[in-house]
């Protein structure tokens, strides 16, 4: 079996515009974040503009709902840099930035090592797993698949 | 997580019973990290046998874990026997009469929160319910200084250690549960002990979220050295 990378996206629903002041503290830190993130042991890939980030990107036609997709070796590698550094102190506050969304906002499939996803599979693994629940195919860091099944 | 105690818990804590088993097992957890025999033995004031026996009571009933490691730098021929070295298993014992199960409700109510999107409220109500522990607290003691920090939060047990002027946190109390909550448990007790601190009479900003590797992710700085 070929090796294989973990692909996470995760979306966002601003609760106001992200140069106003609601937003300050999360764009503070998305520079040093994005920094932490790059420099973590097993990161492969994120998906960013020339901006250095992904919040220009708006994949819903809604200007309030942001996306963020990333590559990593492995679900350990992405486990410990989204909860185990900054990253964690950050998320606390993410009630004060997006709103609460009622499908899942967060996905994580297996992709083939060297290959990076699409913003469009991103969101058919959302929509998988908003329709189906925690599979092979699109799951989370609480109903985990630590291995892609092979056909 | 059933509510009935099982045997094992029950045989583990009744393990600890024993003077020199409390005392064994207590330096292993107080040293974060490997304790050989003789260094236990010597800490418990016993003989290296009687600790080894006991060291290997506890591992039999779940407590703490043994590994073989051989100390000191020497390879191949000379180099001895590997040691073998005692920590803390990483489970968990407990018994409650009668059984309770707030954990099963802990992880209800949790999930319900996380739904609910209502990290701020349950921010707000821990750093309130910490307040009033740390009023409480410094109120006992009268006209006196309020209790210690490093106190109040080994009464809570948290197994607080200096590391510079840093006060780290060896255990999460809430491990469970901030394992599978960890954004909202891990800031829910960041702001208890923000309350804590404030009740105390002490600036809440030296709690801080510094999140590493088994140890809990609040960090206490010293009020001479913030960020």
């Amino acid at each position: 079996m070929a090796a294989q990378h973990l692909a996470q996206v995760n979306i966002a629903t601003l609760r106001a515009p992200l140069d106003g002041p609601e937003l300050a503290g999360f764009v503070a830190e998305l520079e040093p974040v994005n920094a932490l993130a790059d420099a973590s042991p097993g990161f492969v890939w994120r998906l960013q503009t020339e901006d250095g980030d992904a919040t220009a990107i708006r994949p819903y036609g809604d200007d309030r709902i942001m996306v963020n997709l990333s590559v990593w070796e492995s679900f350990e590698a992405l486990r410990a840099f989204v909860y185990a550094t900054r990253h964690l102190e950050v998320m606390r506050h993410r009630r004060r930035w997006f709103s609460r969304m009622a499908d899942p906002y967060l996905a994580l499939w297996w992709v083939p090592a060297g290959t990076v996803p699409t913003v469009a599979e991103a969101k058919r693994r959302l929509e998988l797993l908003a329709r189906h629940g925690p599979g092979p195919d699109a799951f989370t860091f609480r109903a985990p698949f630590l291995r892609s099944v092979t056909r | 997580m059933d509510g009935t105690p099982s045997d094992r818990d029950l045989a583990a804590i009744g393990l600890l019973q024993d003077p020199v088993r409390r005392a064994l097992y207590g330096h292993v957890v107080a040293s974060g990290g490997e304790v050989s025999r003789n260094q236990a033995a010597e800490a418990a004031g016993v003989a290296r046998g009687l600790a080894a026996f006991h060291l290997d009571k506890l591992v039999e009933a779940g407590l703490l874990e043994a590994t073989f490691r051989r100390l000191g730098d020497r390879r191949g021929p000379g180099a001895g026997r590997p040691a073998k070295l005692y920590r803390r298993a990483a489970g968990q014992v407990e018994a409650t009469l009668p059984p309770r199960t707030y954990e099963t409700a802990a992880h209800l109510l949790a999930e319900t929160v996380e739904q609910a999107g209502a990290d701020l409220e349950l921010q707000a109500a821990a750093r309130r319910a910490g307040a009033e522990a740390g009023r409480r607290l410094a109120a006992e003691t009268g006209a006196g200084p309020a209790p210690p920090v490093e106190r109040v939060l080994a009464a809570r047990g948290y197994e607080p250690y200096r590391d510079g002027d840093a006060l780290r946190l060896r255990n999460c109390p809430f491990a469970n549960l901030s394992a599978e909550f960890p954004v909202l448990v891990c800031a829910m007790n960041l702001c208890l002990i923000e309350g804590l601190l404030d009740g105390l009479g002490q600036d809440p900003g030296r709690a801080v979220m510094e999140p590493a590797p088994d140890r809990c992710c609040v960090t206490v700085h010293s009020k001479y050295n913030q960020d």
